[in-house]
């Protein structure tokens, strides 16, 4: 429905991970939106959790701010935690 | 008459009627919301077929008058509000029938106690839409007014006794379904009809095998493919 807002979606799969951006639907409200979600995107066993977001709430970074926002970042190495050994038995890092 | 056949039915018949938004829903998000529901249904009419027999020799190869389902889920789809209007009957009610079989120790307890949780969210669809078309617009508000007159006259056989579900008091379940339904539609600036919903005069004979004129189509088309092709695989 043209009318309705656009929601996006965020769901975590499990206990302990955090939401992940899943996609985006059309509700007429905030409930309605998190039925549909539910519908949508966790009929699978996805998720134990579900967030719906107004998508005209979001503020996003624009492809014309690529450059200063993200270039800087590439040639600093010493940002990334390299050095550090990981012990067996961590998952989803 | 086997109560697995009677609550089989009802899950199977409902399951096909919503099936049949497929393609045809007012939106994408709500097309498969209905077919979710069609699908959660279907899952408890093969179990519940299966304890009496063959569960696709029962779907696919009874006729009219051997189907046991109450006449309410073999109304026709409607508009919108008019399906909403027959799911909010029929999800209150068989919402209140699993929690007293899920509590019992009958040999539905297991099926109506996984069954109630999926109930219970269709329930809440129902009332959610219930609660959006009646407060919504003035169109909306009539049809879904229009979706509760029409579908009040099926409402009363809901809670005529099965034989075999000993541990249901049927009145006190009348009684809870009445209540809860009077609470969405009050809510929703909506009115329930007067009468009839089994304390007058109310259709009914889904249970002994009488169905309305609607229901021979319905069958006709969900058994087609089985009957052109008995024994087909893929």
């Amino acid at each position: 429905m043209s009318d309705w807002p656009l929601w996006e979606v965020f769901v975590r799969s499990r206990r302990g991970l955090s939401h992940v951006h899943a996609g985006s639907l059309h509700a007429p409200d905030a409930a309605m939106a998190l039925r549909n979600a539910r519908d949508l995107y966790t009929r699978r066993q996805e998720g134990v959790s579900v967030w719906v977001v107004p998508s005209a709430e979001i503020t996003a970074s624009s492809p014309d701010e690529r450059d200063p926002f993200f270039e800087p970042a590439a040639d600093k190495p010493y940002r990334h935690p390299t050095f550090y050994e990981l012990p067996d038995g961590v998952k989803n890092l | 008459m086997s109560a697995a056949l009677c609550l089989g039915d009802d899950a199977l018949v409902l399951s096909h009627r919503l099936g049949e938004w497929a393609g045809h829903a007012p939106v994408l998000e709500e097309e498969v919301a209905l077919a979710n529901i069609a699908l959660d249904l279907l899952g408890q009419a093969r179990v519940l077929l299966s304890l009496e027999g063959d569960e696709d020799e029962l779907a696919f190869r009874r006729e009219e008058r051997a189907f046991r389902n109450v006449q309410l889920v073999e109304q026709p789809n409607g508009d919108f509000a008019h399906t909403m209007a027959r799911q909010l009957y029929f999800s209150v009610y068989q919402e209140l029938l699993y929690e007293r079989l899920a509590a019992g120790e009958g040999p539905y307890a297991p099926l109506a106690g996984k069954a109630v949780k999926e109930v219970a969210y269709h329930r809440d669809h129902a009332e959610h839409w219930t609660l959006r078309l009646g407060d919504g617009t003035a169109e909306s508000h009539e049809r879904m007014q229009r979706g509760l007159d029409a579908l009040w006259r099926y409402t009363g056989e809901l809670f005529r006794p099965v034989e075999g579900l000993a541990e249901v008091d049927w009145a006190a379940l009348h009684g809870a379904w009445r209540s809860r339904v009077e609470d969405v539609v009050g809510r929703a600036t909506l009115t329930l009809p007067e009468g009839s919903d089994g304390s007058g005069w109310s259709a009914g004979g889904g249970r002994q095998g009488v169905h309305t004129e609607p229901f021979g189509r319905m069958i006709a088309e969900m058994q087609h493919l089985h009957r052109s092709h008995p024994g087909a695989t893929w």
